[in-house]
C-alpha cells in the first residue's frame, strides 16, 4: 500500500473518531483513499446502502429522483404532486431543465400542480378526489399529451390504488395518465426514484410514440436533463456530427420521444446513474447498443465524439474527425485564456451520481486537479467509473455528512469546493470558493464545446474573485 | 474573451433553428392551436372553469408544516431541528430556506424508509438523537415530524421519553417536539406549534419572579431586517426585551471566515425566562395563534397581536406597548414616524389610484393591504391560498374602512392560477408576490413587486425592514421605485420620458 494511500486512510480515521461507534462502523465504510488501479480491497467504499439517522445526509428522496429528476423536465406532461403540498413546493423549478414551450398552454415544466392533500384525504383516501383532480386538470389544460401522478409518502402509506384511478382517466382521456410509485420512504435516496420513474417509461409510454420514417442516424440522447440548456448543446454537436437526435431523454422531452426512443440505432447516454435501467431494458427488448459519454471538457468530449463515431459508418467518423479539428483551437483559446488563472488548484466535489466523475476531465484540462470526489446516491458501478479517474489517495465519500465535508475541507485545503445549495453557504462562510454543481450556479450551459467556455469563465470566476480576499478572520 | 452563456446562446439563429428541427418529434400543437388554448385561458369561460376546480392546486402560494417549524427551531440558541420522518423533506427544507436567505441552514432528519413504515420509527429516533448529539453538539434538539411519521402513528413524547432512558441523550438537555404533520395547515401552522412546544419545554417549572421584559414572538417572518428592526426600536424606546425564536444571525451571518453551526438565536435561558415577562406580543397574528393562546392561558400573561407593517399598524403596535410597558415612544420614534410619513406624502401621486393584486402568507397581507390603502392605493385581487375563514373577515374588515378598499376581494384556499385568471379579466397595474409570482408578470404583462417568502431571484430584499415606520419607508420605497421604472419602460419612446419624477 502506498504512503498516499496510507496517510489519507489516516486522515478518514481521525475523521471518524467523532462519531458513536455504530456510525462509526458504518461510516467507514464509505469513505476510502483511491486507488485508480482497483487492486486495494480497502479503497473501495460501499454505497446505495441507507443513511445513518442523525448525522446530516445530503441526500434527498425517491420523489427528488422520479419527479425531480425524470419526470419533472418532460413538458408537456402535467406532472402531479400527489399529497401534501410541500414536496411540489421545495421541488418547483429549482433543477433549471430548460425547454421551449408556452407554460400552462402546451407545456407544464415550470408549474406546481399538487393535490395538496388534507387529513381527510390520509382518512378516507386521495383516490377519488385523484379522480376529479384528473378531470379537472384534462378541463383546464387540453394540450397536455399526459398526467404524471408523482406519489408522496402518505400515498403509499395509506394503500391508495392510483394504478386504478390511472387506468380509468387512460382510457377515458385516451392519452397516458402514469401513476409512479416514488413515494419518499422508498429506497434511500434519490437513485430509486430514477428507477422507479424508468420503469414506469417503460411501462406506460415507450413504444408507442410516431415516428414517420428511420434513418440509419437515428439516437436518442438519454440522461441530458438540459440543465442551463445542456442538452442544446449536446445535441447540436450530435447533428454536426451527422446523426438525427430522435429523442431526448428528458431534458425538453415530449411524450412523443419518450415513446419513440426504442427507434434509435444508438442510445447516446449522459447520466448513467439515471437512466441506465431503460437503456438496459431498450437493449434486451429491442437490441439497441447503448454508449456512455462525456461531454465536460475538450478532452472527455474528443474521446466521445469518436466513441459514438465508432458506432457508425465512416461518413461519421471522418465528421467527428473533422469536428474536432474545427474546434480544437477555440477549446485551446479557452484553456490558453483561463488556465493561468486556475493552474494547480485543488478541487473538491460532492454532487449527485454522474458529476463527481465526469466533471473531473474538464477541470484537468484547465489545469486543476481533484483531490476528493464523491456521491450522494452512486452505487459500485459508479465508484467503479471513478477510481480510475483520480489520484491515488485521493478522497473517495460516499453519502458524505455535512460533519465530514467541512472535516475534509479543513483538512485538505480545496481551492474551490463543488457541491450542492445546502453546501454553498457553509462554504461561503468558510471563504471557500464554491459552486453549485448540480444547478450550474444558475449558469450553463456546461455541456460541449458551447458548454466548456462557460464552465470555464465559471470556475474562474469563482476560483478567482476578489470578494473572497475582503473576508477579516479572526487572528 | 467573449463568452455566450445560456442567456444570449439559445438565441442564436443556430439554436433557434434546431428547436424547430426537434419539433418533427414532438408530435407537439401547431402554433395556431396554442394560440386558441392560450386566448381561451385569457377569457371569464376560464376563469369559471378555473375557479369551480376543488380537487387539484396549481402554483399554491404556501408551504408544509415542518419548514415553519424548523425556521421556528432554528431560533433558538445551539438548536438543531431534528425532523422524525423521510429524509428527503430535511433536504428540501434545508435546500428552501438556503434559497432564499443564501446562507446555510441546518437540521437532521431521522431518515426513515420502507422498516420504519412497517415497525415504527423509534428506532431512527434513537439512533438519530445519539448521533445528532454527538456530532453536532446541540443545546436543544426541536423535534418535529413529517407526514410519514404522522400516518404511521409515531409518538414523539413517548420515543423521547424511551431516548433518555436508554440514555442516548443527556437528561437535561431539553428535546421539545411538535406534531406537524403536512396535510393539516401550513408553514404558519408549523412554525406554531413548534413555537408552542419549545416554550412549553423550556418554560416548564420556570415560573417565578416577574422579570419586567417583554416577549416578542416574530411570527413566520423572513426578513432577517425586521428582526434587527424590532431590536433596534425596543432598545431606542428602552424596552428589555426577548425575541421568541430570533433568527436574524441565523440567516444572516457576518462572514468572518468561520463556519458556525449555530451562529446566533434566542438564549435559552431567556427563552426559559420568557414565562416570567410582563406581556408577549406577536407580530404576526395567524402563525402564532395557538402559541399566545397557550401564553394567555397556562402563563396567565398578556399577550396581544400587534402586527406592526404600515404607519397605522405601527402607531397601534406603539401605543399598546407604551401602555404595557409604561413608557412614552421617544422622539427618535416619532421622528422616524415623520420621515416616513413624509416620504409617502412625497410618493402619493404614483401610487393614488394604483389597482394592485396581492398574493402570500396571510399576515404578510393584512399588513400591506393596510399600507395600500393608506397610500391611496387599490387592493383589487387579495389572493391566499392558507388563509382561513378568520382571515377572510379580517381582511374584508380592513378593506371595508377605506373608499380604496372597495373594490378588493379576498380569495381564501385559492392559488396562483386563480390570480392569472383573475388579472387576464380584470386586470390590475401592479402584482405583490414572491418570486414564483414572476410567472404571472409574463403571462399577463403585470410588473411584479417582490414581497413575501420565498424569494429566490433578487438579491438581499430580506435583509431590509418592511417593518415599523423604516420599514413603511422602505415599502414606499420598494413601490414608487417600481411604478416609476414600469412608467419609464412604457415611456421610452415617448415625449413622457421625465427626468424629474
Amino acid at each position: 500500500m502506498s504512503t498516499a494511500i496510507k496517510e489519507t486512510q489516516k486522515m478518514i480515521e481521525e475523521v471518524l473518531d467523532a462519531y458513536p461507534e455504530k456510525a462509526k462502523k458504518d461510516r467507514a465504510k464509505h469513505l476510502a483513499a483511491n486507488d485508480p488501479t482497483g487492486q486495494c480491497s480497502t479503497c473501495q467504499v460501499k454505497s446505495n446502502i441507507k443513511s445513518r439517522p442523525g448525522v446530516m445526509t445530503v441526500r434527498g428522496c425517491a420523489y427528488a429522483g422520479a419527479k425531480g429528476v425524470v419526470w419533472g423536465p418532460v413538458k408537456d406532461q402535467i406532472t402531479i404532486s400527489h399529497g401534501p403540498v410541500g414536496c411540489g413546493q421545495y421541488s418547483w423549478w429549482s433543477r433549471r431543465n430548460y425547454y421551449n414551450g408556452q407554460t400552462g398552454i402546451d407545456t407544464f415544466g415550470t408549474m406546481h400542480i399538487t393535490t395538496d392533500f388534507q387529513e381527510k384525504d390520509i382518512v378516507y383516501g386521495g383516490d377519488k378526489n385523484l379522480d376529479a383532480a384528473l378531470h379537472e386538470l384534462k378541463g383546464l389544460f387540453p394540450l397536455a399529451k399526459s398526467m404524471g401522478i408523482l406519489s408522496e409518502c402518505p400515498v403509499g402509506l395509506i394503500g391508495d390504488d392510483i394504478e386504478a384511478v390511472s387506468k380509468k382517466a387512460e382510457k377515458e382521456f385516451a392519452m397516458p395518465i402514469v401513476p409512479v410509485r416514488c413515494e419518499g420512504f422508498r429506497g434511500v435516496s434519490q437513485s430509486l426514484g430514477h428507477h422507479i420513474a424508468n420503469d414506469t417509461i417503460r411501462d406506460h409510454i415507450l413504444g408507442k410514440g410516431l415516428l414517420e420514417k428511420s434513418t440509419p442516424y437515428d439516437v436518442a440522447l438519454i440522461g441530458d436533463y438540459n440543465i442551463g440548456g445542456d442538452a442544446w448543446a449536446s445535441r447540436k454537436m450530435l447533428e454536426e456530427l451527422g446523426l438525427r437526435v430522435i429523442a431526448q431523454w428528458t431534458g425538453d422531452a415530449s411524450i412523443n420521444e419518450m415513446g419513440i426512443a426504442h427507434k434509435a440505432k444508438v442510445n447516446l447516454v449522459h447520466c448513467y446513474r439515471s437512466m441506465n435501467y431503460i437503456c438496459r431494458h431498450m437493449e434486451e427488448q429491442y437490441g439497441i447498443p447503448w454508449t456512455e459519454f462525456n461531454f465536460f471538457g475538450p478532452t472527455k468530449i474528443y474521446q466521445s465524439l469518436r466513441k459514438i463515431a465508432s458506432y457508425f459508418d465512416d461518413s461519421i467518423k471522418e465528421k467527428a474527425e473533422k469536428m474536432i479539428e474545427k474546434y480544437k483551437p477555440a477549446m485551446d483559446a479557452v484553456i490558453e485564456e483561463f488556465k493561468p488563472g486556475l493552474e494547480g488548484k485543488r478541487v473538491m466535489l460532492y454532487v449527485g451520481g454522474l458529476r463527481p466523475r465526469h466533471t473531473i476531465g474538464a477541470y484537468e484540462d484547465l489545469g486543476m486537479e481533484v483531490v476528493a470526489s464523491g456521491y450522494e446516491f452512486g452505487h459500485s458501478d459508479d465508484y467503479k467509473r471513478t477510481y480510475p479517474e483520480m489520484k491515488e489517495g485521493a478522497v473517495i465519500m460516499d453519502d458524505a455528512t455535512l460533519y465530514e465535508l467541512e472535516e475534509f475541507t479543513r483538512r485538505l485545503s480545496p481551492d474551490m469546493v463543488g457541491s450542492g445549495i445546502k453546501e454553498k453557504y457553509s462554504y461561503h462562510k468558510l471563504g471557500v470558493p464554491f459552486r453549485q454543481m448540480h444547478s450550474w450556479d444558475y449558469s450553463g450551459p456546461y455541456h460541449g464545446f458551447d458548454g466548456f467556455p462557460v464552465f470555464a469563465r465559471d470556475m474562474d470566476m469563482t476560483v478567482n474573485s476578489p470578494t473572497w480576499g475582503l473576508i477579516r478572520r479572526k487572528k | 474573451m467573449k463568452i455566450k452563456d445560456h442567456n444570449e446562446l439559445f438565441q442564436e439563429q443556430e439554436y433557434i433553428d434546431q428547436f424547430e428541427r426537434k419539433k418533427e418529434f414532438e408530435n407537439c400543437p401547431t402554433a395556431e392551436e396554442v394560440q386558441r388554448i392560450a386566448e381561451w385561458t385569457r377569457t371569464a369561460e376560464y376563469r369559471e372553469l378555473n375557479f369551480k376546480r376543488q380537487n387539484i392546486k396549481i402554483n399554491p402560494a404556501k408551504a408544509c408544516q415542518p419548514l415553519g417549524a424548523v425556521f421556528c427551531a432554528s431560533g433558538f440558541e445551539g438548536t438543531l431541528p431534528f425532523v422524525q420522518g423521510a429524509q428527503g423533506c430535511v433536504a428540501y427544507f434545508r435546500s428552501h430556506l438556503s434559497r432564499h436567505f443564501k446562507e446555510p441552514m441546518t437540521a437532521v432528519s431521522t431518515s426513515m424508509t420502507e422498516d420504519a413504515a412497517v415497525f415504527g420509527g423509534l428506532n431512527n429516533m434513537l439512533e438519530g438523537l445519539e448521533n445528532a448529539y454527538t456530532l453536532y453538539h446541540p443545546k436543544m434538539l426541536a423535534v418535529c415530524t413529517t407526514c410519514m411519521a404522522e400516518v404511521i402513528g409515531d409518538d414523539l413524547n413517548a420515543y423521547i421519553r424511551t431516548a433518555r432512558e436508554k440514555g442516548v441523550i443527556p437528561q437535561e438537555l431539553p428535546v421539545p417536539f411538535a406534531h406537524t404533520p403536512s396535510f393539516v395547515g401550513s408553514n404558519i401552522t408549523g412554525y406554531d406549534n413548534m413555537m408552542k412546544g419549545i416554550l412549553t419545554a423550556v418554560t416548564a417549572g420556570r415560573k417565578g419572579e416577574p422579570n419586567g421584559k417583554i416577549n416578542i414572538i416574530p411570527g413566520f417572518d423572513t426578513y432577517t431586517g425586521n428582526y434587527r428592526e424590532m431590536k433596534r426600536l425596543l432598545d431606542i424606546m428602552e424596552v428589555k426585551h426577548t425575541i421568541l425564536a430570533d433568527v436574524s444571525d441565523i440567516y444572516d451571518s457576518p462572514n468572518s471566515g468561520e463556519y458556525k453551526l449555530y451562529p446566533g438565536g434566542t438564549p435559552l435561558a431567556d427563552a426559559a425566562d420568557s414565562i416570567n415577562a410582563l406581556a408577549t406580543i406577536a407580530l404576526q397574528k395567524y402563525s402564532t395563534s395557538k402559541t399566545m393562546d397557550y401564553i394567555g392561558k397556562e402563563w396567565s400573561q398578556s399577550a396581544v397581536a400587534l402586527p406592526p407593517i404600515g404607519i397605522k399598524n405601527t402607531d397601534r403596535f406603539f401605543e399598546e406597548l407604551s401602555k404595557i410597558t409604561g413608557k412614552p415612544v421617544p422622539q427618535e420614534i416619532e421622528n422616524e414616524r415623520g420621515r416616513a410619513v413624509d416620504a409617502m406624502i412625497d410618493s402619493h401621486p404614483y401610487v393614488h389610484g394604483k389597482r394592485f393584486a396581492l398574493v402570500g402568507d396571510p399576515d404578510l397581507l393584512l399588513g400591506l393591504i393596510s399600507f395600500l390603502l393608506e397610500m391611496g392605493g387599490i387592493p383589487v385581487h387579495v389572493v391566499c391560498t392558507n388563509g382561513d375563514k378568520k382571515f377572510l373577515e379580517d381582511a374584508e374588515a380592513i378593506l371595508s374602512e377605506s373608499p380604496f378598499g372597495r373594490e378588493g376581494k379576498v380569495y381564501t384556499g385559492k392559488d396562483m392560477w386563480h390570480l392569472r385568471s383573475l388579472m387576464f379579466t380584470e386586470p390590475v397595474d401592479f402584482l405583490i408576490g414572491n418570486s414564483y409570482a414572476k410567472f404571472l408578470w409574463r403571462d399577463t404583462g403585470i410588473p411584479l413587486i417582490r414581497l413575501g417568502f420565498p424569494l429566490f431571484d433578487r438579491h438581499h430584499l430580506h435583509r431590509y425592514p418592511i417593518i415599523g415606520y423604516q420599514g413603511a419607508l422602505n415599502l414606499v420605497g420598494l413601490i414608487v421605485n417600481t411604478v416609476l421604472d414600469e412608467m419609464d419602460r412604457k415611456t421610452m419612446n415617448t415625449t413622457s420620458f421625465d427626468v424629474i419624477r
